[in-house]
């Protein structure tokens, strides 16, 4: 029986993710039953995925515009004016499901897909950046040998295959964060950023048009993989059977994207393209009711006409293929053969498929039939909005809450601490992994993973300069959604300015649980807030993202997780500025947003609770987030740019995860070979001083004798700008008041901090 | 003077090459598709680092079946200059204009990192304005960059001076710390018997500019172009 005959039920609907009421809907739009394949295409264009169905009454709280905006949420990927004509197209995205069943192929494709929705705006992308979030990859309380083992194989595959695909594809990538908790054990989470530059004049968008215009498929052959990717992969929870969904993921081929991307930028120079949409998420089916909707016409297509590298595939198959590498674009009529020239030299199939319509259907015939026929907006625009319910955890009672973290005697020794601290995975250098990536081809990084806050790429042939952090947080946004969100956007964005940039613009992924669950949504709704709140303060609109729910394992969702990507611009590329001490004897200041109030450097006792220095030495895990303050963090901001155009400091280093002590020793272990004296406040704990975590400070180096310019400066922005220690060359100390609070040799510093990731994930058996 | 510069199906160094002759420079630099047999008149041809052809059944093995390389061996047997950049060098092995093989690294993970470099013969068109024994900083990014021959080649390789570069400490001690990937003899470059064709590792196009992280690699691509402006080169 064909499936136009199989006859849908909401027995069949439900086991492709659709609810009664989501069937009731199709129905109705249809005024018929729909027919298998029809079923099929609109679970996946229906499914969380692709609808954001649970998240989009909250994504309106997000503050889209600003002048420099070109296109904000809504097409492909989002757009900035960044001067000289030219234009900046960016966007975060995750491949949070696939990844935990197949890594290597999942993270692969994660990348492969971000960087089509670029170039599908008809920009050549230009850097990548990746957040990764496993579960600990040593065994510690609560995680076995066993899950470690696989976590650490889970790190390998994804790191290996976003290096082969990015490296293949020839985009460096620069930069990024990986985080471990055991939340992420079983959820693993891949968002992957990328960054395209075009003239503005060049931009492309996805809104087919022109009644008989004949639609072309480009690229690789359509096969059987990844279908349901989008509806059961990406948009369910995890189960014991979750290894059966090895078929659900994606192949990638990054040689036959780089060709894509070439033939399509050159193509679309010949000016005989209308519209071009990458087929990601749902593929032939997404890429075509997406373009027809958003331009007010239908689409035709006939199947038999699609490249196909598997024999006997039907209709359902072909239209929910997630096939890698492929677009879909409408041509000028009469100039088709243009564009199909400019495929042919790159040796890719090109072949017209179909033809725009007038009437807003989606029509598509497959053997001499018509196997699904539906209207494109009511496919595309019209899944259901859910409200979904929304209830606040139980307040904990105000003893719970406060939770102590031990502190030793005053006066004691904290170098063994300060020592476990940088060898945590969280804190150790990456360079174990970001030396598989090309983080320097197309010769546009200035600044490279590890260099500073921000990867900075230049921008040939202008003297300007783009600058990318991505920065995510999970233990602080489960304290508390609202302040973790906040404190995500003011770091990326401190980030950033740390490089010398200006904030301009910001993506971000929003990785949750279940949004069934009330609690769950409870969390996202308050994310949003968070988020609203800091971009609105800062002046970053936000130009797109993306939405990972479901990241559940056997009903246990991971911490709430926000992740921000903030894109900011150099006027001068030469004014950018890195972490690392530049030159003996050199000051070395703590810039204070909080001015001249500025209070201790984490609040109070309930938040070194939530510090990496209280998870690592005592592994508690709670209280509450540091308070964020936008108007110290943006005052901060504010004065980094300037002191970077005023080339005031030599080197600029915020101070985050670990607290003081670790980003001093950061701004050692980037240089040659320089260390540190530095006087830690005395007015609190030492452990407090040197590890607490509150925001709103940067570590910042300059010549002797331009201290007191560079403090007159500061208090020009209401930032505090205290003195604290010289750039040396003899051992790395803190000491608080006359006592020595730190005192190790840089040779332990970078043993500690250099070696802990290689060792765990080379020596340590990783086959297991 | 012109510089050619190969585009391959998956070249992905190629406008870093061209950027760093033709922008950085200030030579005239073009690039030459890899269907065509036409050097079009080129001083010199440069193949460049990427992927080409993906790496498909081995890094190099698809591309030295391109027309292009036709004419760039005819171009090499006339004493025409030619550049192989890291895939360009895998190229030039596989095409018998080099002798050796590049395999995989012997941490089997690709590397990108600076590194330093000896300059081992200074009587090339690429090196003959550097001093011997000078030490080059120039970055790598490879998963096959592990260079092997056997043991009679090596000796042939050595007779014949024709070891360019080897993986050094920055003081210049050749050691095994500092080879990145286990390659025979840490040899990062060598070149022909005509000493007219050099295939290495590193990217000196990633080092033509300090604001990149070091202008090494302008060394020796300046001493190229001045070898050729002096000798009144081959032209293709």
């Amino acid at each position: 029986m064909l499936e136009t005959e199989v006859r849908a039920t909401i027995e069949l609907a439900a086991e492709h993710g659709l609810s009664a009421e989501e069937y009731a809907r199709v129905l109705k739009i249809l005024g018929r039953e729909p027919n298998l394949t029809e079923l099929g295409v609109f679970s996946v264009m229906w499914s969380e995925h692709c609808s954001y169905k649970s998240s989009r009454a909250h994504l309106r709280r997000l503050p889209t515009r600003a002048p420099q905006v070109v296109q904000g949420p809504g097409e492909n990927a989002g757009v900035v004016d960044i001067g000289d004509g030219l234009v900046a197209t960016f966007k975060l995205e995750s491949h949070n499901h696939p990844s935990y069943v197949e890594p290597f192929q999942g993270a692969a494709t994660g990348v492969g897909g971000i960087l089509r929705d670029i170039f599908t705006m008809g920009a050549r992308p230009i850097a990548v950046l990746d957040s990764l979030r496993f579960g600990p990859i040593a065994a510690e309380p609560g995680t076995d040998a066993a899950t470690a083992a696989r976590n650490r194989r889970l790190v390998d595959g994804v790191v290996r295959g976003i290096a082969f695909y990015g490296n293949c594809f020839g985009v460096p990538t620069v930069g990024g964060e990986v985080g471990f908790e055991a939340c992420y054990s079983g959820n693993p989470l891949v968002n992957v950023l990328a960054l395209g530059i075009a003239k503005k004049e060049d931009l492309f968008f996805a809104r087919a048009s022109g009644e008989g215009n004949p639609v072309l498929y480009v690229g690789a052959k359509t096969g059987r993989d990844g279908i349901h990717g989008a509806s059961l992969l990406a948009s369910a929870e995890f189960n014991e059977a979750s290894e059966e969904k090895r078929p659900n993921v994606q192949v990638g081929d990054p040689f036959l994207e780089k060709l894509l991307l070439e033939a399509c930028l050159e193509a679309m120079q010949t000016g005989a393209i209308v519209a071009i949409q990458d087929m990601g998420a749902a593929g032939l089916t997404s890429s075509s009711c997406e373009m027809a909707s958003r331009g007010g016409v239908g689409i035709e297509m006939n199947l038999d006409l699609v490249p196909q590298r598997e024999t006997g595939m039907s209709a359902y198959d072909m239209l929910l293929s997630e096939s890698q590498e492929r677009m879909l674009l409408v041509a000028a009529r009469g100039r088709e053969q243009e564009v199909l020239a400019v495929f042919a030299k790159w040796g890719l199939d090109a072949v017209e498929i179909g033809r725009v319509t007038g009437d807003g259907v989606l029509r598509v015939r497959h053997r001499g039939a018509v196997v699904a026929e539906i209207p494109a907006q009511a496919l595309a625009d019209e899944a259901p909005v859910y409200q979904r319910p929304i209830a606040a955890p139980a307040p904990a009672r105000a003893s719970e809450a406060r939770v102590n973290v031990p502190l030793a005697a005053a006066g004691a020794d904290l170098t063994p601490n300060f020592l476990r601290v940088l060898a945590s995975p969280a804190i150790a250098s990456k360079r174990w992994i970001f030396e598989q990536y090309d983080y320097m081809v197309r010769t546009n990084t200035l600044e490279g993973p590890g260099a500073g806050d921000a990867a900075v790429l230049r921008v040939k042939p202008t003297r300007r300069g783009l600058a990318l952090a991505v920065d995510g947080n999970g233990r602080w946004a489960r304290l508390d959604p609202r302040i973790g969100a906040r404190a995500a956007v003011a770091e990326a964005a401190r980030n950033v300015a740390c490089s010398g940039a200006r904030p301009w613009a910001a993506t971000n992924c929003l990785n949750f649980g279940n949004p069934e669950k009330p609690e769950v949504m409870w969390q996202f709704s308050e994310a949003i807030d968070g988020i609203a709140e800091a971009c609105l303060e800062l002046e970053i609109p936000i130009t797109g993202g993306n939405v990972s729910f479901y990241n559940d394992t056997l009903g246990k969702s991971i911490d709430p997780t926000p992740v921000l990507g903030v894109l900011g611009v150099l006027e001068d590329a030469a004014h950018a500025l890195g972490m690392a001490f530049r030159a003996e004897g050199d000051a070395v200041l703590l810039l204070d947003g909080l001015g001249e109030n500025a209070a201790t450097a984490d609040g109070d006792a309930d938040c070194f609770a939530s510090s990496e220095y209280a998870k690592t030495i005592h592994g508690i895990a709670g209280g509450l987030p540091p308070a964020v303050d936008l108007a110290a963090e943006k005052r901060l901001i504010r004065l980094l740019e300037a002191a970077a155009r005023e080339r005031a400091i030599a080197s600029a280093h915020d101070v985050s995860d670990g607290g003081l002590a670790i980003a001093l020793a950061e701004c050692c272990t980037a240089s040659e070979d320089f260390s540190v004296e530095a006087r830690i406040d005395a007015a609190e704990p030492a452990e407090h001083a040197c590890f607490g975590e509150r925001g709103a400070r940067a570590v910042v180096s300059c010549d002797a004798g331009r201290v007191a310019r560079l403090r007159a400066l500061a208090s020009q922005y209401g930032v505090r700008a205290e003195e604290i220690g010289r750039v040396g060359r003899g051992a790395f100390r803190l000491t608080r008041g006359d006592t020595s609070v730190v005192n190790a040799a840089m040779g332990s510093v970078r043993k500690a901090w250099g070696g802990a990731l290689k060792q765990l994930m080379e020596t340590e058996s990783s086959g297991a | 003077m012109q510089f050619g510069v190969v585009v391959f199906p998956g070249s992905n160094c190629d406008h870093d090459a061209w950027y760093a002759l033709g922008t950085v420079l200030g030579q005239n630099a073009r690039f030459l598709w890899h269907q065509s047999e036409d050097l079009e008149g080129c001083d010199a041809v440069i193949l460049p680092g990427g992927f080409s052809y993906g790496d498909y059944l081995r890094t190099g093995a698809i591309a030295r079946f391109s027309p292009v390389m036709g004419a760039i061996e005819r171009f090499a047997r006339r004493g025409g200059v030619v550049l192989g950049i890291c895939n360009g060098f895998q190229i030039l092995c596989e095409a018998g204009l080099l002798p050796g093989v590049l395999m995989r690294n012997g941490g089997l993970r690709f590397i990108c990192r600076q590194v330093n470099v000896r300059v081992e013969n200074v009587e090339t068109p690429f090196t003959a304005a550097i001093e011997l024994g000078q030490v080059l900083r120039m970055p790598i990014a490879h998963a096959e960059g592990n260079y092997y021959c056997d043991a009679e080649m090596l000796v042939e390789l050595e007779r014949n001076a024709q070891i360019v570069f080897r993986y050094a400490t920055p003081e210049g001690r050749i050691t095994a710390e500092a080879n990145p990937n286990g390659s025979l003899s840490n040899i990062a470059g060598i070149c022909n018997r005509g000493r007219n064709v050099l295939g290495l590792m590193p990217h000196p196009e990633r080092a033509a500019e300090s604001v990149l992280g070091s202008a090494d690699g302008a060394v020796l691509l300046r001493s190229m172009i001045a070898s050729l402006a002096r000798a009144g080169a081959v032209t293709a």
